[in-house]
């Protein structure tokens, strides 16, 4: 396998930031109220992702170590800035259900946690194959979360209707819910890992 | 009584880890041991009340200057400055308070709670109080805000300590059993719905 497709597959198993790493719980359990919502907040922190990646490693060799943290910061909140503005823009319906979350991508530690450890010490393809990777781990558990919490709260997926609303257990589409199916999902990931 | 209304719906109706989702990261990695727990909640209620004031003002000039689309920018670099000035203050007037709090503050910058109520506090309004917005309506929603991370923090870590010694099934242990603890918790802060 080669080195890039190696970084690709880390991010979506080996290191999975949800899952694995326990990176970026808020959005996590905020925004997975459906599996729309989950998906598009997955694909939103990994457009940031995969730029900010890129950006940094360009600059890797022309920051100052010692305000290193700060211009990483400054690189993240100007992309998110530009998704927000897009969101508000083009999609106001999922800009009022992702609301708060997303100006917080600035502080999702998935961000910075990957400028920090893998842009800041790789070339930029490989820091773009890392941020790819990692992004699509974290969307694959956000619409996994969203799907699951969906169906038990709604029964639907991505609208489609599984089973009669009627039957729906409304506390997984609420806060509560959020928390005890991410348990369960880390669990059963857990012991897959362990085999 | 409006403000108290702002502080009973801040620190419980809709407290900011369980309903919110606010600040989950340090939620589950401070809570091992009590004495860290109220470590770190007395540092988010100084920070978060600190830096919503700041932010406050700081917005008011944005929106003088019409830049409010530099509002994440301007707000996160704020609050990570702010951090260390207070981290440089506290450790030259106050040791004994720095050593209390020392390691949690530089922590803090990526409490997204941190951010998460500065920005709430810029584009909330308190009609629903029967209040206006301003400063002080902004400085004690915020206030009231901590001290409710402050509570579930220290609520959880009281029950993870009891939680060592039970016997727990294999795949569940370490971090499944913490988060399902947090949503049985979030069950109960449920309840308060409605009063406000």
């Amino acid at each position: 396998m080669s080195k890039n497709a190696k970084i690709l597959l880390n991010g979506l198993v080996n290191e999975n930031p949800t899952f694995v790493l326990l990176l970026g719980m808020c959005p996590t359990l905020a925004t997975t109220t459906s599996a729309i919502n989950g998906l598009s907040m997955g694909v939103a922190t990994t457009f940031v992702l995969i730029c900010s990646n890129i950006v940094i490693s360009l600059l890797r060799n022309l920051i100052p170590d010692k305000v290193h943290i700060p211009a990483y910061i400054v690189v993240i909140a100007s992309f998110v800035t530009v998704v927000q503005l897009c969101v508000s823009a083009y999609m106001p319906a999922l800009n009022d259900s992702l609301g708060l979350f997303i100006p917080l991508i600035v502080v999702n530690c998935i961000v910075l946690g990957r400028a920090e450890s893998f842009a800041a010490k790789n070339g930029p393809v490989a820091s773009m194959m890392d941020g790819i990777g990692i992004g699509l781990g974290f969307t694959y558990a956000l619409t996994l979360l969203g799907m699951i919490r969906e169906l038990l709260g709604t029964g639907k997926v991505f609208d489609v209707t599984i089973f009669s609303e009627d039957y729906g257990m409304l506390v997984f589409v609420l806060a509560p819910g959020a928390f005890i199916a991410l348990a369960y999902l880390i669990a059963v990931v857990n012991k897959i890992r362990n085999k | 009584m409006g403000y108290l209304l702002i502080i009973i719906a801040a620190i419980l109706v809709n407290n900011i880890v369980f309903s919110q989702f606010l600040g989950i990261c340090p939620f589950l990695g401070v809570s091992k041991k009590l004495d860290t727990a109220y470590g770190m909640s007395a540092a988010v209620i100084f920070v978060l009340t600190l830096a919503t004031i700041v932010t406050y003002l700081i917005n008011l000039l944005l929106i003088k200057w019409e830049l409010e689309f530099l509002q994440t920018i301007v707000f996160i670099l704020v609050i990570a400055a702010l951090v260390q000035l207070v981290e440089i203050i506290l450790k030259k007037i106050s040791p004994a308070l720095y050593s209390a709090l020392g390691i949690f503050l530089p922590l803090i910058t990526t409490n997204c709670a941190v951010l998460g109520v500065a920005i709430n506090v810029a584009t909330k309004n308190f009609n629903a109080y029967g209040l206006d917005y301003n400063l002080l309506t902004g400085t004690i929603f915020a206030f009231a805000t901590a001290v409710g991370y402050g509570l579930s923090l220290v609520l959880f870590t009281g029950v993870r300590e009891q939680l060592k010694l039970a016997d727990i099934p294999e795949g569940m242990q370490g971090t499944p059993i913490a988060i399902l603890t947090a949503g049985l918790l979030a069950m109960a802060f449920m309840g308060f719905s409605g009063v406000v």
